[in-house]
């Protein structure tokens, strides 16, 4: 039997290799697809939430719009303030206990961490559309965008990108927090290390390669949604395929400091002067 | 009989108690270029922004073709579509490229078909001197490229009448001119408009009407002879003064 750190690693790794290896594919399944419906869920609250509504002009739409929010905000509330731990218990003992459903364990740990996600990401949402200058609103609807298409095209792709670090955010939460799931029995990373942990008393062994299993999956996907932002923002410079033939004064080629050399600049202001 | 593409009739527009804009009447035909000047606060801004329906009026009325705009049933997308607006900020599409700015509005409002929407909006982005930079993104341009760009995405439209609100007070100096020459060509080629402008030499020079607003309501209004050279109330005098001492 290995007696050292060392030793006692390598044996974990040469045969519970898979076992680790299966949990962090079960705990990554779960925090890239429940982070994926939470972003869903969290933009069609958000959405929802930034409708514009006149009372006076349509109080059918005003009224039942009002409605629905009361109900989405109960759902951010309660979802945000409580333990996704004692969430998982109350949904999926619940589920079986009123309505007699027995959820599978996936369908579950899905829902769960969906529906959580989704509490928090409406409001990041709800932030990101607000913090999109009116600005580009008012430029949308000007050209005659209705308040869906300006949505569509203009704001919402804008708001996304504000909050990709928040969903980068988000999706780090819940690789470490799909741990929790153990209470109902997924069997992620957390509860593989624990059953091997438990089968030779190991446990420091054990957790020191979950540790570093768990740290190589968030950095991982931090630094592939920071490649995915730069992406999403394209090249930072650019290349003309001919000149600006209006931009002898805006700063693109060399703005002439003597007025006379530039009959332009010179006529507009001498017009000025002449007043 | 002249066609009247606006006429504005008694409008008025308070914010809570605070009176913006008191009985405005004024006309706009086919191939009018109207500047609208006055002081900070007259209620310039507010006035195009109740002509493009982004406020609306508290009282009067806006007739386009002799049909009131504030009619229920009327679809404000539809008229805004032919009735420009060019912004102090240029509010350009962060998002998209010069080319798309130019092009989105045509293919989502208009429906018209990807090919003809990009001929058209290089037709436009060649007019106002933007083409070399259709792939770039609004933070890459300067402050007058961005409102040439904004003027060539609203005239994409095809718009029966542009509004100019404020469209170089954003910009420093050297760049105001590249945009006034901009507009200038277009007044010359009988696009109509309405210009909100601190530019005097342009609304002498190039506008077939004046109007000087102070304090919510129409002061004088007339040719740019009429208006610059012999103003007939003292508000007007005054608010002139300022600009030939400056
Ligand atoms: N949304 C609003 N709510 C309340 N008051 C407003 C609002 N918008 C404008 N006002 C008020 O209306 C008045 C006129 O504003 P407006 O922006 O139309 O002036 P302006 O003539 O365009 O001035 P400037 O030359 O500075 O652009 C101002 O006193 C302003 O405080
Ligand atoms: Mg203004």
């Amino acid at each position: 039997m290995p007696q050292t750190f060392g030793e006692k690693i390598l044996y974990i790794l040469q045969n519970y290799g898979m076992t680790f290896l299966r949990g962090a594919g079960v705990t990554m399944l779960i925090a890239v697809v429940s982070t994926f419906i939470g972003c869903i869920i969290g933009f069609l609250v958000g959405i929802v939430q930034t409708i514009p509504t006149d009372r006076s002009k349509n109080p059918v739409k005003w009224a039942l719009l009002g409605l629905v929010r009361i109900i989405l905000n109960i759902y951010v509330e309660v979802f945000r303030g409580t333990p996704m731990m004692v969430q998982a218990m109350f949904i999926y003992y619940g589920a079986a206990m009123l309505f007699h459903i027995n959820m599978d364990m996936w369908t579950a740990a899905f829902f769960i961490v969906s529906i959580n996600t989704g509490a928090y990401m409406a409001e990041t949402v709800r932030g990101g559309i607000l913090s999109i200058d009116s600005g580009q609103t008012e430029g949308a609807k000007a050209i005659g965008m209705n308040h869906f298409q300006t949505m569509v095209h203009v704001v919402l792709p804008q708001a996304l990108r504000n909050i990709m670090p928040q969903i980068g955010n988000n999706l780090i939460i819940n690789i470490k927090d799909t741990c929790v799931l153990t209470v109902i029995g997924t069997v992620e990373l957390f509860y593989s290390s624990k059953s091997v942990a438990g089968a030779y008393y190991w446990y420091f062994e054990s957790f020191t390669i979950a540790m570093v299993v768990y740290f190589i999956l968030t950095f991982l996907c931090s630094r592939l949604l920071r490649l995915l932002e730069s992406k999403m923002d394209g090249p930072e410079s650019y290349d003309l395929a001919t000149s600006d033939t209006l931009a002898h004064t805006s700063g693109m080629t060399r703005f002439s400091e003597d007025p006379d050399k530039d009959p332009k600049v010179d006529r507009f202001f001498s017009t000025r002067g002449d007043m | 009989m002249e066609d009247h593409v606006l006429e504005v009739r008694h409008l008025g527009k308070t914010f809570g108690k605070n009176v913006v804009l008191r009985d405005i009447d004024f006309t706009v035909n086919t191939g009018d270029v109207t500047c609208i000047i006055g002081a900070s606060g007259s209620g310039k801004s507010t006035l195009l922004r109740c002509i493009n329906l982004l406020e609306t009026p508290t009282c009067g009325e806006i007739l386009h073709h002799g049909r009131s705009i504030m009619d229920k049933g009327f679809n404000p997308s539809k008229y805004r579509a032919k009735v420009g607006m060019v912004f102090q900020s240029f509010n350009l599409f962060n998002n998209m490229t010069v080319l798309q700015n130019c092009m989105i509005g045509l293919t989502k409002v208009l429906g018209v078909k990807k090919e003809t929407a990009k001929k058209t909006a290089m037709f436009y982005l060649e007019k106002v001197g933007m083409a070399p930079y259709i792939h770039v993104k609004p933070r890459q341009i300067s402050g007058g490229q961005k409102q040439r760009v904004a003027i060539a995405r609203a005239l994409a439209m095809e718009p029966e009448v542009l509004l100019f609100d404020e469209p170089t007070s954003a910009l420093d100096p050297q760049m105001v001119g590249e945009v006034l020459e901009v507009m200038r060509t277009l007044a010359k080629e009988g696009l109509t408009m309405l210009v909100v402008t601190h530019e005097m030499a342009f609304a002498r020079d190039v506008s077939s009407h004046v109007v000087f607003m102070a304090d919510g309501v129409i002061c004088e209004e007339g040719t740019p002879q009429q208006i610059f050279e012999a103003p007939q109330h003292e508000r007007t005098r005054e608010f002139l003064q300022r600009f030939r001492n400056n």
